[in-house]
């Protein structure tokens, strides 16, 4: 090796382990506690794994596809499965459509006090989803503010968290507003990202506010829209807290969505249904967010 | 832009009010609702004011009758330590990953996709199996363990790092300077913006982390606020909503505090990134 490429080598390779050195912690508590785990769980979820094996995990026998048959046969699992499909088709398109209006109202719309809008909208995305959980079970007790409101105009509200039928909106609607602003921030971020002069070329030419809309804000938007609906998709198909904390997913099973029914097996000693349980999601989930990938990108 | 009609201009604030009232009101109902006494509360149709603001026995019932002192100091312990533990190894590793070239380098940007987009719900189980082979069950180290270095932080702190001129570290470099020497005296001072922005994320998160903490504290000594609150709502007594409004105000404060004088990076967070 010439001097001068020894001398080039050595910094280089000092500078990679030091970027190991670096990187290490990060890596550390990726395997131990992403990797490690998930592998864990596809693994044993062709086991009979149950409560004992928390202490001794190498002991369990492999049964095959036989729990993944059990979980995909059951009639609760499938149940939530279709739960969350409806939390997923009514409050996607419903928080990201609030969201939308609401950006382009503060982009395009108003001149004053945008900050202050903004900031109101976004106060429910750093909000403690237990404390917003006890504030929805308070306020949509029979009794609540909510009732006490639709008694003064007139009308008896209906008992929200105990109606099989009414308990699923008053979720969703704990759902899309904590996630409203998160949508609004995102499109806000794409509206102010296409200049200004692609309008104003457009008005000369003389297009309609509607027509500069769908033809360009839209289109424009899309790396957006891209974003806003795969982290949405994401975060309505795991819902949890808001069914754990205001109905613990009745009543009837009726908010009962797959993470909370892993979770309920867990919790039941069921280790084995849950892991296979988590995976099923964890497959959907997947193959959800590359098909929307695809979709919108060809778009 | 280009003016719209004044009619149509006030009309738009009138609805932006409107919507604003609306996501505004659960805060409302929080703030009235914990001063009042459990027969206010009780009464149909309720007043919408309390009685009396000066009605505190709920606050002090969190903290005499129930432990929400322990929770909270629990809850003030997990997130300092996971803030310390997020800027600095978020911080190396985002340097690492931006300004050094190393082999693996994709593999590791990788892992941090991966990691940021594995849904959490796959995870718990083996995650708990692996806490109690470590000993750790029922203890604030299980709790903060699994996010001592979050995915999210590495991401913006990557991407922020990228805007460092690589000739800064060159000219440092040909200086003399150690490798350490260069990341903690040239680097660290430049990413004071992206340090603030991964310092307040990870406060956020760990502050209001939920389903983790529930699982591996499994006694009092160990709950975090939002754990004991969701408890106490759960438990006997789950109707006394005065004390759980209190509860909800208490995790709520430090959050609006921080928000109110440093918007601008929470903000930043999310449109940086688009992850919550």
């Amino acid at each position: 090796m010439s001097p001068i490429a020894s001398w080039m080598q050595k910094p280089s390779r000092l500078r990679a382990t030091t970027a190991w050195l670096f990187i290490a912690p990060f890596m550390a508590i990726f395997l131990v506690f992403t990797a490690v785990p998930a592998i864990l769980a596809l693994i044993y979820s062709f086991t009979d794994i149950g409560v004992a094996n928390i202490r001794r995990p190498l002991e369990v026998d492999f049964v095959g596809v036989q729990t993944f048959a059990r979980v995909l046969t059951n009639p609760g699992f499938l149940k939530s499965v279709w739960t969350t499909a409806l939390f997923v088709l009514i409050g996607v398109p419903l928080t990201m459509l609030i969201g939308l209006a609401l950006a382009i109202g503060l982009n395009n719309g108003i001149t004053k006090l945008r900050a202050a809008y903004r900031a109101a909208f976004y106060l429910p995305v750093i909000t403690n989803i237990v404390a917003a959980a006890v504030i929805w079970q308070y306020a949509f007790t029979l009794s609540g503010p909510v009732n006490s409101f639709l008694a003064s105009i007139g009308t008896a509200g209906p008992n929200w968290l105990g109606d099989p039928k009414m308990a699923m909106p008053t979720v969703i609607m704990l759902a899309v507003w904590r996630n409203v602003g998160t949508c609004m921030v995102l499109f806000l971020a794409g509206l102010q990202a296409i200049p200004l002069d692609v309008y104003e070329a457009a008005k000369i030419d003389g297009a309609s506010a509607w027509r500069r809309f769908t033809a360009m804000t839209l289109p424009l938007l899309k790396p957006a829209t891209l974003l806003v609906t795969v982290l949405m998709t994401v975060s309505f198909m795991n819902i949890f807290d808001e069914p754990y904390l205001l109905t613990k997913g009745g009543p009837l099973s009726s908010t009962k969505s797959v993470a909370l029914w892993v979770y309920e097996q867990f919790g039941q000693g069921n280790i084995a249904p849950a892991m296979a349980g988590s995976y099923v999601m964890l497959a959907i989930v997947v193959v959800l967010g590359v098909l929307q990938l695809r979709l919108l990108r060809a778009r | 832009m280009n003016k719209l009609h004044p009619a149509i201009t006030a009309l738009l604030y009138g609805l932006l009010t409107l919507g604003a009232a609306i996501a505004l009101l659960p805060f409302a109902w929080v703030l009235f609702g914990a001063f009042k006494t459990q027969a206010e509360i009780m009464s149909a149709p309720g007043a919408w004011l309390p009685h009396s603001f000066a009605n505190v026995s709920n606050f002090v019932a969190l903290f005499a009758e129930r432990m929400f002192g322990r929770y909270m100091l629990n809850s003030l312990i997990v997130s300092a330590a996971t803030v310390i533990t997020n800027v600095l190894f978020a911080t190396m590793a985002g340097y690492a990953l931006a300004k050094l070239e190393f082999p693996g380098h994709k593999l590791v940007f990788g892992c941090v996709l991966a990691a940021m987009m594995v849904p959490y719900i796959a995870l718990f189980v083996p995650q708990f199996f692996i806490i109690v082979q470590m000993g750790l069950v029922n203890t604030l180290t299980a709790v903060v363990l699994p996010m001592a270095v979050m995915p999210i932080g590495v991401f913006i702190m990557r991407q922020f790092a990228d805007s460092v001129p690589d000739e800064l570290l060159e000219a440092a470099r040909l200086d003399g300077a150690g490798e350490f020497a260069i990341f903690f005296r040239i680097f660290l001072p430049l990413v004071g913006p992206a340090i603030a922005t991964v310092a307040i994320i990870t406060f956020l998160n760990s502050w209001n982390y939920f389903l983790w903490p529930l699982i591996v504290a499994q006694d009092q000594d160990t709950y975090t606020l939002p754990v004991g609150l969701a408890v106490a709502s759960q438990g006997a007594k789950s109707t006394d909503y005065g004390l759980l409004l209190a509860g909800a105000i208490v995790v709520l404060l430090p959050v609006l505090i921080l928000f109110l004088f440093l918007q601008k990076y929470f903000v930043q967070g999310i449109a940086g990134t688009g992850i919550k």
